[in-house]
């Protein structure tokens, strides 16, 4: 039972519920206040003072995103006091701010430029800052660049790496003129525990935090006659591409991707989701191998729980902080990574293509991908395995630079060979998919029989919960299996890397007693990756998770070891999985680093 | 275990491992180290389970906790208005030409080093400074030659 | 405003009778009721500089329900100008400690806090000591009370309540939002109460004399007397407590050099006053007297015709840009704007009605800026720049 309160907004009476805020009643009665330091998926600050509004009585304004409406409260949102003042804080921002529009990375998608934009802020009386201070920009990683004199201080990607990763590696430093958002000691993004997962480029309103890109790479590669320029995309790139696009959130566009894909000159198009199926048979392979090890071998060296190790985000944060538990990793690369090292050796060969000739591109929701790409072990191939990385960002961009009217381009399939895909590698892209996914596989190796959830949903790993736990009893397997019966399969999903946290140290504590966890670094998993449309929220990951299993529930084939490709991949090429081939293609080993 | 270590763990066990004591545990690293360096940040953060960008965030937010080398003595001239209006800057020069350094350096010896600081609260006695953590008052180009030809005796102690 | 206001001297606070612990026995044995009754017809106000009634404080943070609640003594006296609550900790901490013990008992509070700032730290011994010999003695008459020492680092923010307890906290003195306020959600969350350290005084002096000795000094909505840290250009600089109310005329009349060009009221966040305006300026909190009545935490500074006053402002605004904490837009951007802004003035870079658009940029500063730092620079920048607008042009 809620209770109202009446307040009036603008001079109308309107009634809401106690403990709304100014900003969040005003959005109710179609008022929108604009906000900076304010994101849905954050802690309110109250540090920009932008949504300021007026409230009878008071003589000072009120920040709308941090103050509670209270019975009886008039408020103006719009009076000729808010917008003074308001116009004085947007033009003291662009003061402060390399208002550099023309240049600038996020040019047309900023929410400063937004703003002096609705308030016509046409001139320029304040002093600008930026030339009198050094500012440097960080490009050592292979991920994200820093530039700190986009910087607004409104310190959301400081609370987002704190808050929704758990992370730290940003952070505000030093008072009044001399305040910034810095990591460490001021050290380079690439020095410090930053996971390059991206969130806080996904919540910067400006231009101050974004991926590194690699458009001109890709273009450059795609004209080049002599190279053959494969592109891989994956699962929840497909759910989010229209976004950018000018599409609703949750629009499924795979066809329409595919197809602009090759308009840009792709030589062949193919899917991510090719390798999430053959990680499946890999890492499903891998946890029966651990679990009979540890049951029937009674070895203790065997590290349980096992833990996904799709996420480059969430390797990387592992490796910082729980660099103990590197052996729970499962040593599956990521989907991306098996596809570049496949690109190179199987495509290569079936396609009779020398693979010095293959550039190897994927598209990922993701800025982790690209550190990832970079790994100096990502050469099995005996190449790079992986030579470009592109956001779901980066490549609305292509698809722009192209002049393409994606309205209009017809749906296309994937190329064949390593194009086959599964409704299990589709939900990859959410959280909760992989671990469904790999049930799917393994209880149907252990048993012969499908896992017993309608329709293949295996609801209790699904959802936005940032932890979720679900047991699966193992019932009459096959006789191969049978020192499996009874046994309780404990998994566990977490996404955001906070949640990550909370799950490894109840690990840590001995308090938790899983088998298997699925690890996503990003909120809602790689739909709501560090490379995805901005802005994401909480409402639109649920869109696009929608989409995710909408495009599962279409598929004819929805599990990974009937995906014919990955059936054929294993008798012409890897033989079997955990094999010795599948070993050095597939496979990877980690490092330890700092925490501190 | 180095020295640093183990001054940082039992100052951890003297004042707690939780955020609160974050501020007084550098304040006694800086007491004694006259600066807060990378490693003690790390080790603190390390200690108390603190973010080791928060150790550094907050360090920097405090004025008095230096995170650049110092030399043993820190000279803090304050600079605001009234020890501005009552000959500061004629304070500031004596130091100046009797350490031969300039705001913000370290003398080559690592004895002293001169920054200007905000209010120190003795505007009635300006112009005033610290050195360290002792006040001196009344400021003139003599007195500062007495009390800095007093500092350069010292020998080894604080 | 007349002029027969005399100022009066007053010695409330320095007289030491070395009888804390008596007070403190007697207080301890009313009930909190009363003692919040008491403070509030005293009309105590903070002296820190907001001036909020403490009684009320006290009363609203007692009603909170929790088992753990705080009273910070706030010792962290930066501002420009002020140096009273170094004086009061040096010469009577017992008096401080005892309404402080006084408070825990109203508020249902065991700990206590005093938050010392860096620049004081030569204070931290011998208050130690007076805190050792207070613990003591209220172990002997079976109050269970302790206070701890917590140093600051040279932040003058950390005198704005909430940023005080950020830091106490461990963090960044940054100012919190409000509401919540710290008598609901204040050290560690806890309901706490933060006082200056005269305004802890005054509390003693209450209830060891009763609020109407109190109340019947000063004026209409100031009552009581005020510890005034004098400085600048007066032949006696120090420390003094007088009434509330007295007029600026009567201030400069005693402590001017013959050639006061005008006076600071309330430190480098408060007002500057020009010669013109003494006699219709009284010093206390609005209310009011008539004519202008300036708040202050104390700090009088005085500037004979010797002085320029581009360069005070100049000096405040580079101290503003320096301690505000950095985080709302208006304060940090603001800040630098107004400092670079007098001075591209100044060199003739910038029109002289750049200074109007500035005057407008303190307004906006004093209306949306998140905590009294921000929300103050205006007052002596306009206070300067309307009375000494042909200083700051050429």
């Amino acid at each position: 039972m809620t209770t109202k309160i009446n307040i009036s907004i603008n001079g109308f009476p309107v009634k809401i519920e106690k403990g709304k805020t100014i900003l969040e009643a005003a959005k109710e009665e179609g008022i929108t206040i604009p906000t900076l330091c304010y994101h849905k998926d954050l802690c309110v600050a109250g540090n920009c003072r932008v949504c300021v509004v007026e409230v009878a009585g008071q003589r000072r304004l009120s920040a709308a995103c941090a103050t509670p409406c209270d019975e009886g409260m008039e408020i103006l949102t719009n009076s000729l006091k808010v917008r003074n003042s308001r116009k004085h804080i947007i033009e003291l921002l662009l003061a402060e701010h390399n208002a550099d529009c023309t240049k600038c990375y996020r040019n047309g998608n900023c929410e400063l430029q937004e703003l002096a934009s609705e308030y016509k802020i046409m001139t320029q009386d304040f002093i600008e800052l930026v030339p009198l201070k050094t500012y440097s920009i960080d490009m050592y990683s292979p991920s994200i660049i820093k530039d700190d004199s986009k910087c607004i201080r409104c310190q959301r990607c400081v609370r987002t790496c704190a808050e929704l990763q758990g992370v730290n590696a940003l952070t505000v430093a030093h008072k009044g003129n001399k305040m910034k958002i810095t990591t460490f000691f001021e050290k380079h993004m690439r020095d410090v525990v930053c996971t390059n997962c991206g969130q806080c480029v996904n919540h910067c309103p400006t231009g101050a935090l974004v991926e590194k890109n690699y458009i001109e790479e890709v273009w450059e590669a795609i004209a080049n006659p002599n190279k053959h320029v494969v592109v891989q995309t994956a699962p929840a790139v497909r759910v989010g591409l229209g976004e950018e696009l000018g599409l609703e959130p949750g629009t499924r566009v795979t066809g329409k991707m595919v197809a602009a894909l090759k308009r840009l000159g792709f030589d062949s198009v193919l899917d991510t989701d090719f390798t999430a199926d053959l990680t499946i048979v890999e890492e499903g392979t891998e946890l029966l191998t651990r679990l009979k090890r540890a049951l029937v071998d009674k070895d203790e060296t065997v590290s349980l729980p096992m833990a996904t190790s799709c996420s480059p985000g969430w390797i990387k944060y592992i490796e910082h902080m729980f660099p103990e538990y590197l052996d729970n990793l499962s040593t599956c690369k990521s989907p991306q990574q098996m596809f570049g090292a496949l690109a190179k050796t199987y495509y290569a060969k079936a396609r009779n293509i020398e693979p010095d000739k293959i550039v190897s591109v994927s598209i990922m929701p993701c800025t982790a991908k690209k550190f990832e790409a970079f790994r100096p072990e990502m050469h099995d191939s005996g190449y790079r395995d992986v030579d470009y990385v592109l956001t779901t960002r980066e490549l609305a961009i292509l698809i722009k630079q192209a002049g393409l009217d994606f309205d209009k381009i017809e749906p296309v399939k994937y190329d064949r060979l390593m194009g086959d895909s599964t409704g299990a590698g589709v939900i990859f892209g959410a959280t909760g998919g992989v671990m469904e996914a790999a049930l799917r596989t393994a209880y149907e190796i252990i048993t012969g029989r499908e896992v017993p959830f309608k329709n293949l949903n295996i609801e209790p790993v699904r959802g936005m919960e940032g932890v979720r736990e679900a047991t699966i009893k193992i019932e009459n397997p096959v006789k191969e299996w049978a020192f499996l019966d009874g046994v309780e399969l404990k998994c566990a999903v977490a996404h955001g890397l906070v949640n990550a946290k909370k799950v490894m140290e109840a690990i840590k504590s001995g308090k938790a007693n899983y088998h298997f966890i699925e690890f996503m670094a990003c909120p809602g998993g790689c739909l709501g990756g560090g490379g995805q449309p901005i802005p994401t929220n909480a409402e639109i990951r649920q869109r696009r998770a929608e989409a995710i299993y909408a495009e599962d529930r279409d598929l004819p084939i929805r599990k990974s070891h009937e995906n014919p490709e990955v059936i054929k991949l294993y008798k012409d090429f890897l033989i079997e999985p955990l094999g010795a081939k599948s070993h050095h293609l597939l496979h990877t080993k980690y490092t330890k680093r700092n925490r501190y | 275990m180095d020295s640093i270590q183990s001054l940082i763990k039992s100052l951890a066990n003297e004042y707690g491992r939780k955020r609160e004591s974050l501020l007084p545990i550098m304040q006694a690293v800086v007491d004694r180290e006259k600066f807060l360096s990378e490693y003690s940040m790390v080790e603190i953060a390390r200690e108390i389970d603190v973010p080791a960008a928060e150790v550094f965030g907050t360090a920097t937010f405090y004025s008095f906790i230096e995170t650049k080398p110092t030399g043993r003595y820190i000279i803090r001239i304050c600079k605001t208005i009234t020890c501005a209006m009552k000959g500061k800057n004629q304070v500031l020069f004596a130091i100046q030409d009797m350490l031969k350094i300039k705001l913000g350096e370290t003398t080559p010896d690592k004895r002293f080093s001169l920054l200007e600081t905000n209010c120190l609260g003795w505007c009635h006695k300006a112009p005033a400074m610290l050195i360290n953590n002792e006040i001196y008052t009344e400021l003139t180009p003599e007195k500062i030659r007495e009390i800095l030809t007093n500092y350069m005796k010292k020998n080894g102690e604080n | 405003m007349t002029n027969s206001h005399q100022l009066k001297r007053v010695d409330f606070i320095f007289r030491n009778e070395n009888d804390w612990e008596k007070v403190l026995s007697s207080t301890l044995k009313r009930k909190p009721a009363e003692l919040i009754n008491e403070l509030i017809s005293s009309e105590l106000k903070g002296r820190g500089g907001a001036g909020f009634p403490t009684g009320l404080k006290w009363k609203l943070t007692s009603e909170e329900k929790s088992e753990e609640k705080t009273i910070i003594c706030n010792a962290d006296e930066g501002e420009p100008g002020t140096f009273k609550d170094r004086e009061i900790l040096s010469k009577v901490p017992c008096k401080v400690l005892t309404a402080m013990a006084v408070c825990g008992h109203v508020i249902g509070a065991k700990k206590g806090f005093i938050y010392l700032r860096g620049e004081y730290k030569y204070l931290e011994p011998e208050l130690k000591k007076a805190i050792d010999e207070f613990e003591y003695y209220c172990k002997e008459i079976d109050f269970d009370f302790s206070i701890s020492i917590f140093m600051g680092s040279g932040a003058y923010i950390c005198g704005e309540e909430t940023a005080l307890l950020e830091s106490m906290e461990g963090r960044r003195g940054e100012p919190r939002n409000k509401p919540p306020f710290p008598s609901q959600h204040g050290y560690l969350g806890k309901p706490t109460v933060v006082n200056n350290v005269e305004t802890l005084v005054h509390a003693f002096t209450i209830f060891k004399y009763g609020a109407k000795k109190f109340y019947d000094l000063g004026v209409q909505y100031s009552r009581g007397t005020k510890l005034f840290s004098v400085s600048g250009d007066t032949p006696k600089p120090g420390i003094y407590e007088l009434e509330l109310g007295m007029s600026l005329q009567d201030f400069v009349y005693e402590f001017g050099d013959g050639d006061t060009k005008a006076v600071q009221v309330g430190g480098a966040s408060g007002f500057l006053v020009p010669r013109k305006k003494f006699k219709d300026a009284a010093i206390g909190f609005k209310g009011k007297l008539t004519g202008i009545s300036l708040p202050t935490g104390g700090s009088m500074m005085l500037f004979n015709s010797s002085r320029s006053m581009f360069n005070v402002l100049d000096n405040y605004l580079e101290f503003f840009s320096e301690e505000s904490c950095g985080q709302c837009t208006p304060c940090r951007v603001g800040c630098q704007q107004l400092l670079l802004g007098i001075k591209a003035v100044k060199r003739g870079d910038k029109p002289a009605v750049y200074l109007d658009k500035l005057m407008r940029l303190t307004e906006t500063m004093q209306l949306t800026a998140k905590c009294g730092l921000g929300q103050s620079v205006a007052n002596s920048f306009s206070s300067i720049v309307e009375n000494f607008r042909e200083e700051m042009i050429y």
